[in-house]
């Protein structure tokens, strides 16, 4: 497989995918060493947004527009799952006035 | 013989495959059908006054008034068909043809055989059931608005079946009508479904005779196979066209009449198979006259004389028919006389003269059979329904030893003297119905060559003596002596008012008693067809009776193996062959004494041992129970000769241990092993993996984490980090 430089502007394929990974690895790093709910929510948007980055770095690499357009189905999709998320931490603040996901771990049964 | 065989021979003796020339199709007579449906309208009418809970004896109207247009229109039949055969079509049912040739059809229809068998038994069978469903509207009383209707109900199921069985024109329909009796039996032994005891009777009436009935469904099979047809008149023709035995090969001419002999000893409750109808007696008492003594037990005795000629083929089976017959007499009727339940010595008794005409068929004399049969339904009705009587007034008391002196008890006249003209007859006392009808068996061993035949002949003479010592036991002991008796365990609502302290019998009504009267003088007027002429043969004697036997299938006399074995069937004359004699007369004149002889014996010790000096029975029986050397017979008559204790051993305790080796298997293999195996493996796995599970979300996230970094690396691998290494 051959490199196309000239598609890339501003930048090689590889830094955009640092930036992906370094985004990735937070949000991984955050949900891991967190407790608090709303937190790890962010944390796991954080991923989201890696992984965003590196779609759209490759739709632009491989010079193929539906990558991006998939980002913006996602990014839809992902917009109505906050939503989502965040209603239900607040219904589980509601239960056990704690935002703490220790509180949670009967649901293992 | 394969059927392409026979068709060569056919057509070498130029028979038509068809013989339509000497079977009449009579489309003119389809009317006859409503004989069979009218039983079938009785149940739908029966089945509406149950739907509608009908208080009143509406279904037994309904019952008799079409069992008695039955009886009109058998009666309309007898006098309007053409001997000696018509097969009427009704209903076409199964015309399969796969192929030309022979085996590459079969046709089973709805059509009726009318010959002067099928008539004299469809006279009897819906005469009897009309009188016996007018007397059950009394008896039944008890069961008002409760069982009434299904108990009428099932009596036109009865009917039903024994009539398309008699009717039919073919062994698949009369398959059928086997079946339908079977399950009416069934049914109606099962009456009292409360009573333990009744529904015990019920399932061993069922599963004996599932037995016979293999036989049967085996028979109607292997006669298919190797005449190429089940239609009466077509086998006939094939029949009487190749009758001489050699013409015929293989196994299958041999095995039909014994898988039939056995259909007809279940349902005719022949040895081995006898010990559901004693059983039997659990069902209301018109069930055990109508269907246990007068008609479906004969049904048995229809077969083998409807398929006669396949038995004459095989001349061992007959003798086999002969032995079973006499032996089974013989057995039963000592069991009777050791009995104290009257209805269950009845139940015994029609065993034995069961056996009796197995014996008349046996010794070629199928109108002594067929006479036995028609007079024995008449004497044992009026026997079982005199005991039916006398169990509804007494509360259900059948102990012999505590009923006395009835024929001087008001009220109970008539049933006294209807019970005497039965026990008469059935004792064989000269001039009465049943002396005819069983000299002529009696007369024919002696007449017949076959093995052992005469032997034969002695022993049904001891039965006959038998026989009219236990009838006259329960005579001398329930009707005549001193007035005493105690009421039986069943005291109804409507016996109510008393206790056992003033215990009044209630003597039977009009319906019953009118019932008794007619069926007694039936009785004693069924001895009157012995003496009508005779317009096939003068030198026949039996006059209507063997008339009728003459012109249908059941006739002895094929050309040519009849002749060989029987020195006078139906078809030969008396004088033209070499006589055996009894005492130095014609077996015929002889028995008239013997016979009679030997009955009056058996009265006379009756009337000694349970009338002159009742006492003297119980010293007897003492007497006997302490010499050690003849103890065992009275113990092993009163025990029914161990038979229901050598079934529990031969055959109930080996399933039972087979059950109970396939409930083992069952519960713990199947059930332990695979099923519950099966399920406990989900669970010990889970029980192993249950720690994994903390509850902590960061902990399954890296679990998760760990997982996709081990499928990325495995996907690294595999593609040999040439693609990796080239991005980078």
């Amino acid at each position: 497989m051959t490199m196309v430089a000239t598609a890339m502007a501003g930048g090689s394929l590889a830094q955009y995918l640092i930036i992906s990974g370094v985004l990735m690895s937070i949000g991984l790093a955050g949900f891991l060493t967190r407790r608090n709910l709303i937190v790890m929510f962010l944390c796991t948007e954080l991923m989201f947004q890696g992984v965003v980055i590196a779609m759209v770095a490759f739709s632009r690499w491989h010079w193929e527009v539906s990558g991006q357009v998939f980002v913006i189905f996602i990014l839809t999709v992902a917009a109505a799952e906050a939503a989502l998320a965040l209603a239900l931490v607040v219904l589980l603040y509601r239960r056990r006035d704690t935002l703490d996901a220790e509180a949670w771990t009967e649901l293992r049964e | 013989m394969t059927v392409s065989m026979l068709n060569i021979l056919q057509s070498a003796v130029g028979v038509p495959a068809v013989p339509m020339d000497q079977v009449v199709v009579a489309t003119d007579l389809r009317w006859a059908g409503i004989i069979l449906l009218l039983p079938l309208l009785s149940l739908l009418l029966c089945g509406l006054c149950a739907a509608m809970r009908v208080k009143s004896k509406l279904p037994a109207w309904c019952t008799v008034a079409c069992l008695a247009g039955s009886f009109v229109l058998s009666v309309l039949l007898y006098v309007n068909y053409n001997p000696p055969g018509e097969v009427i079509p009704l209903l076409s049912w199964m015309n399969l043809s796969w192929g030309d040739g022979a085996l590459n059809s079969f046709s089973a229809n709805f059509a009726l055989y009318i010959d002067s068998l099928s008539l004299l038994w469809i006279m009897f069978v819906t005469g009897l059931g009309t009188l016996i469903a007018y007397y059950a509207s009394e008896y039944m009383e008890p069961d008002l608005g409760k069982g009434y209707a299904r108990f009428f109900a099932g009596v036109s199921v009865f009917l039903f079946a024994m009539l398309a069985l008699v009717l039919s024109d073919n062994l698949v329909m009369l398959y059928l009508g086997w079946e339908g009796v079977g399950f009416a039996s069934y049914w109606l032994i099962g009456y009292y479904y409360t009573r333990p005891a009744a529904v015990a009777a019920a399932k061993k009436a069922f599963i004996v005779n599932r037995i016979g009935d293999l036989g049967l469904a085996l028979a109607v099979y292997l006669i298919w196979t190797t005449f190429g047809t089940v239609q009466y008149d077509e086998l006939m023709t094939v029949l009487e066209s190749h009758s001489w035995r050699a013409e015929f090969e293989g196994w299958t001419i041999s095995a039909i009449p014994f898988l039939l002999m056995l259909a007809a000893f279940g349902k005719s409750a022949q040895l081995p198979l006898y010990v559901w109808l004693p059983d039997a007696m659990e069902g209301p008492t018109p069930v055990s006259a109508l269907i246990h003594a007068a008609t479906m037990v004969t049904a048995g005795i229809y077969l083998v004389a409807r398929t006669y000629p396949l038995f004459l083929l095989e001349p061992v089976s007959l003798h086999v028919v002969a032995w079973v017959g006499g032996l089974t007499a013989l057995l039963a009727a000592t069991i009777g006389m050791a009995q104290y339940d009257i209805k269950r010595i009845m139940a015994y008794s029609t065993v034995s003269q069961l056996g009796y005409m197995f014996l008349g068929l046996g010794v070629l004399t199928t109108y002594g059979a067929a006479y036995h049969v028609f007079t024995h339904a008449f004497f044992k009705a009026v026997l079982f329904l005199t005991c039916g009587a006398i169990m509804h007034g007494f509360a259900g008391q059948l102990d012999l030893r505590k009923l006395s002196g009835l024929r001087h008890m008001k009220g109970w006249r008539i049933t006294s003297w209807t019970m005497l003209i039965g026990c008469l007859c059935l004792a064989g006392f000269p001039l009465t119905s049943g002396y005819f009808s069983k000299d002529a068996i009696l007369a024919e061993a002696f007449v017949t060559q076959g093995p052992g035949f005469e032997i034969l002949g002695w022993i049904a003479i001891l039965t006959a003596g038998l026989t009219a010592y236990y009838t006259f036991r329960v005579w001398f002991r329930v009707c005549a002596g001193p007035v005493s008796y105690e009421p039986g365990d069943e005291l109804h609502d409507d016996h109510g008012d008393h206790g056992h302290g003033d215990f009044h019998p209630h003597a039977p009504r009009f319906a019953i008693n009118s019932v008794l009267v007619v069926i007694a003088v039936g009785a004693l007027v069924a001895a009157t067809p012995y003496f009508m002429s005779n317009k096939a043969d003068a030198n026949i004697a039996g006059g209507w009776v063997a008339d009728m036997v003459h012109d249908s299938t059941a006739r002895a006399g094929l050309p040519g193996l009849a002749e060989s074995q029987h020195p006078h069937s139906e078809e030969v004359s008396h004088g033209a062959h070499e006589h055996p004699t009894l005492f130095g007369m014609d077996p015929h004149k002889a028995m008239y004494f013997v016979s009679g002889a030997v009955g009056l014996i058996g009265i006379l010790l009756a009337a000694y041992l349970h009338l002159w000096k009742r006492k003297s029975a119980d010293a007897l029986r003492g007497w006997l129970l302490a010499r050690g050397w003849i103890a065992w017979l009275p113990r092993a008559m009163e025990r029914k000769w161990y038979v229901d204790e050598l079934y529990h051993a031969l055959v109930r305790a080996p399933l039972w241990i087979l059950g109970h080796i396939c409930y083992a298997f069952d519960r713990f293999i199947i059930d332990a092993v695979i099923v519950d195996g099966t399920a406990r493996v989900p669970r010990l796995i889970a029980r192993w993996l249950q720690p994994l599970q903390s509850g902590a979300v960061q902990s399954h996230a890296v679990v998760m984490i760990g997982g996709v970094g081990i499928i990325v690396l495995l996907l690294a691998l595999c593609l040999r980090f040439e693609w990796l290494g080239v991005v980078l």
